[in-house]
């Protein structure tokens, strides 16, 4: 401690006890204000935490004079969110999923809020660009097992495919020709010669003439005598470039050896219809969507 | 020596500054500049001009909602903010260029801390009178009459505060809706929150800290006087002329040992930030030159030359103190620092007119969507899909045709048509001073290299025209 004060001439300041490279260094007062200042954001501070939750107690926080909290800040902002939705929601579970497009607005909330509830409930399957895997199929494309319209995809969203507690569901039961024996082995190699021909992947040849026979006579009743497919019946076109589990031989062998029974959930009975009627519009919106049948005619 | 009698308090009381009015030069010139400044800052909102029916009338308007920023002729959109940025970096310039030729210009005149202050101060001897009056009412015990003074002058400063703070609002929206929407309690809260909050710290900041903000709040005086060197033009009191000092009455009883400075303390009762400029160049001046005008009133009455403080540059004052002639401001404003400073602000400004002047008023960027990159459709062709943004920022709606350069067997589609409808181009009407977004699908046969390169071209199709172009992708699956 040194008691002896040392006052800077010129300002009439006291010097303080220290010195770098010969600066020294004044102890000037601060203004009178500042303290106030300081002392206001002290007393600003105490308020705060009576006001709001703060001080941190054995099991949880104080929960404040005004009982605000983060958690029932966000439930007022989804609870503003959802009323704000409520007449848009009613607005498109009211209007005829083909009379959508022509409200362009309410077409527009409805794809939106479909892009939502996909990232919910259909990415587990059909991934969250909708382009599906193996088995699962990718929505964006133009080939659809029942119906790429809009009506056609509420419906199988609706009710969905091969649920078998519920009679509305969609169900195509393709037989397992190999497996249950309908077919010879030598026959299965020729029918998936064949279709390896029409959907214009191999050259045609004596076994695909031999698979022609057989197919006429066991697949052109659900896939058509060209192999064309038959959406009412859920059965895949043969002739295109598309394959929901592969076009090479040993898959359609495969495929027509044990047949292929893939399952989607009815989501009736989880999601409401309007919801279930984004999920259509957001679907039928990734390019890939028929022409509406009618749009004049209003739904069904 | 002064030595503290009682143990020094850590924080110090305010000194009253109670500056006497003054006559002269620089007080004419800091009116003129006072009256331009705050007629800018009052009158800019209220001037009209007319961009036709879609968009605002309003000259200056900065448009947070729609993100636009209006003045006059000129519209910026958020992706051109580096007209702001230029802005900045003139202003910065500017600062150099004055601060290296003037010294601190912009604190003595055209602070809104000193234009404020100078105005309340104005307020304050209309009011309570001049710097004695004042003086004689500070220590004069409360009473009515001096309650009904500062009542008075509280509320005027009030109403000034007031002004001050709302028109601060209608920079951010037509001024005469607002003003409306205003007095009848329509107005959106954060217009009154804004008036609320500048009306408070006009009037503290302007009525009461005053020169504090200057010393302690503001760290513009320590950049500033970071920027002066020798040849800057500061408010110098020449004390080789002026010292030893002394009254009329001495310098007649002993003539030859007094200088010219009177000790008549009026460059020191006129400062508005309270100090004595001849102590020295420091931090609490901001060169306002209200203590030369005061100084040289008092060097003619005595029939002195006047400029015993005066504006005067460093080395100049070195040169007079040793015999020399004064040196013209001139040299100290053209040097080859200012010169250079000018040279680089006036072609920061000149580079940003230029591209003001050739800038496009049409654009396309479009971004490819990569979940899923393609898509095989039955058929084998590939479709791509982009979203694209068309940006029309021009006040009047426009129809555009989006085709693609650089990949001609392409068929192009939006969200809502379809493959049969798909063709080469897309014709679309983009609103008025706004973005389209556009969801293109693009279809391209199978084969072909994996990644091929195209561009996106939009092209309006009234007749002032204007085009714009997006290199893109196009991506298929590896053969």
């Amino acid at each position: 401690m040194a008691d002896e004060k040392r006052v800077d001439p010129a300002t009439g300041t006291e010097i303080k006890h220290h010195e770098w490279d010969g600066i020294q260094e004044l102890d000037t007062p601060l203004p009178r204000w500042w303290l106030w200042t300081f002392y206001a954001t002290i007393l600003f501070a105490i308020g705060y935490t009576i006001a709001y939750p703060a001080w941190p107690m054995i099991d949880r926080a104080t929960g404040g004079m005004l009982g605000w909290s983060s958690r029932g800040a966000l439930e007022k902002e989804l609870e503003a969110r959802e009323r704000q939705m409520a007449p848009i929601r009613l607005a498109i579970a009211e209007t005829p999923i083909t009379a959508l497009p022509g409200r362009p607005q309410l077409m527009q909330a409805a794809v939106e809020g479909g892009r939502a509830a996909f990232r919910v409930h259909c990415v587990q399957c059909h991934g969250s660009g909708a382009a599906g895997s193996r088995g699962y199929p990718n929505l964006n494309d133009d080939d659809w097992l029942w119906g790429g319209d809009l009506i056609a995809i509420e419906k199988t969203i609706t009710d969905g495919v091969r649920n078998p507690d519920h009679a509305a569901t969609r169900t195509s039961l393709m037989p397992a020709f190999g497996k249950d024996q309908l077919l010879t082995l030598e026959q299965i190699d020729d029918v998936v010669a064949h279709v390896r021909v029409i959907s214009g992947q191999d050259k045609r040849s004596a076994a695909a003439q031999r698979g022609a026979r057989v197919f006429a006579d066991n697949c052109a009743v659900c896939h058509g005598p060209a192999g064309e497919g038959n959406r009412a019946v859920g059965a895949p076109r043969l002739t295109d470039a598309i394959w929901l589990y592969g076009g090479d031989a040993d898959t359609i062998r495969e495929t027509v050896w044990n047949s292929r029974h893939g399952v989607m959930p009815r989501w009736n009975d989880k999601l409401d219809k309007a919801t279930i009627r984004m999920l259509a519009a957001y679907v039928h919106s990734l390019g890939g969507g028929d022409a509406v049948p009618s749009v004049a005619g209003g739904g069904r | 020596m002064l030595a503290p009698t009682a143990p020094p308090s850590l924080y110090a009381k305010r000194k009253g500054v109670y500056p006497k009015a003054v006559n002269g030069f620089y007080r004419r010139l800091k009116w003129a500049v006072m009256a331009m400044t705050l007629a800018i800052y009052w009158g800019t909102p209220w001037i009209r001009w007319d961009r036709g029916p879609y968009a605002p009338d309003q000259a200056v308007l900065i448009d947070l909602a729609h993100r636009r920023f209006y003045m006059f002729a000129i519209e910026i959109w958020p992706q051109e903010f580096y007209y702001v940025a230029g802005l900045l970096i003139m202003a910065g310039i500017g600062l150099f260029l004055v601060t290296s030729a003037v010294g601190r210009a912009w604190c003595g005149y055209a602070c809104p801390q000193t234009v404020w202050t100078d105005l309340y101060q104005h307020v304050e001897r209309f009011i309570d009178g001049d710097r004695n009056a004042q003086l004689k009412l500070a220590k004069a015990p409360w009473g009515v009459r001096k309650l009904a003074r500062r009542l008075v002058k509280w509320a005027v400063w009030l109403g000034i505060a007031f002004i001050t703070g709302g028109a601060w609002i209608f920079y951010f929206a037509d001024a005469p809706t607002l003003q409306h929407a205003f007095w009848i309690g329509t107005a959106p809260p954060v217009t009154y929150a804004t008036v609320a909050i500048l009306t408070a710290t006009t009037f503290v900041l302007g009525g009461f800290m005053r020169e504090q903000v200057c010393i302690y709040m503001c760290p513009w005086p320590r950049i500033q006087t970071a920027m002066l060197d020798e040849k800057s033009l500061v408010v110098t009191y020449k004390d080789w002329r002026g010292e030893q000092r002394g009254s009329l009455k001495k310098a007649e009883a002993r003539p030859g040992s007094y200088g010219d400075c009177l000790d008549c303390n009026q460059c020191v009762a006129v400062c508005p930030t309270g100090i004595d400029i001849r102590e020295g160049p420091q931090i609490g001046c901001i060169t306002c030159a209200l203590c030369i005008d005061a100084c040289d009133k008092v060097m003619a009455q005595v029939g002195r030359p006047r400029g015993l403080i005066d504006y005067c540059t460093e080395e100049s004052a070195q040169a007079e103190r040793n015999g020399a002639e004064p040196q013209p401001a001139i040299r100290t404003l053209l040097r080859a620092r200012t010169i250079a400073y000018f040279c680089i602000w006036s072609s920061v400004g000149l580079a940003m007119l230029f591209a003001l002047g050739v800038r496009s008023r049409l654009d396309i960027s479009a971004q490819q969507d990569r979940n899923p990159i393609f898509v095989r459709l039955s058929d084998g062709a590939i479709r791509n899909a982009y979203t694209v943004k068309l940006r029309n920022m021009e006040a009047r709606p426009r129809t555009m045709e989006i085709g693609i350069a650089g990949a001609p067997a392409g068929r192009l589609w939006t969200e809502g048509g379809t493959r049969e409808t798909a063709g080469a181009t897309l014709r679309t009407s983009v609103p008025a001073d706004s973005v389209a977004r556009l969801r293109v699908f693009l279809l391209l046969p199978s084969a072909g290299p994996a990644r091929q390169d195209f561009d996106f071209t939009v092209r309006a199709t009234d007749r002032e025209g204007g085009s714009a172009r997006e290199p893109a992708r196009f991506e298929r699956p590896p053969a």
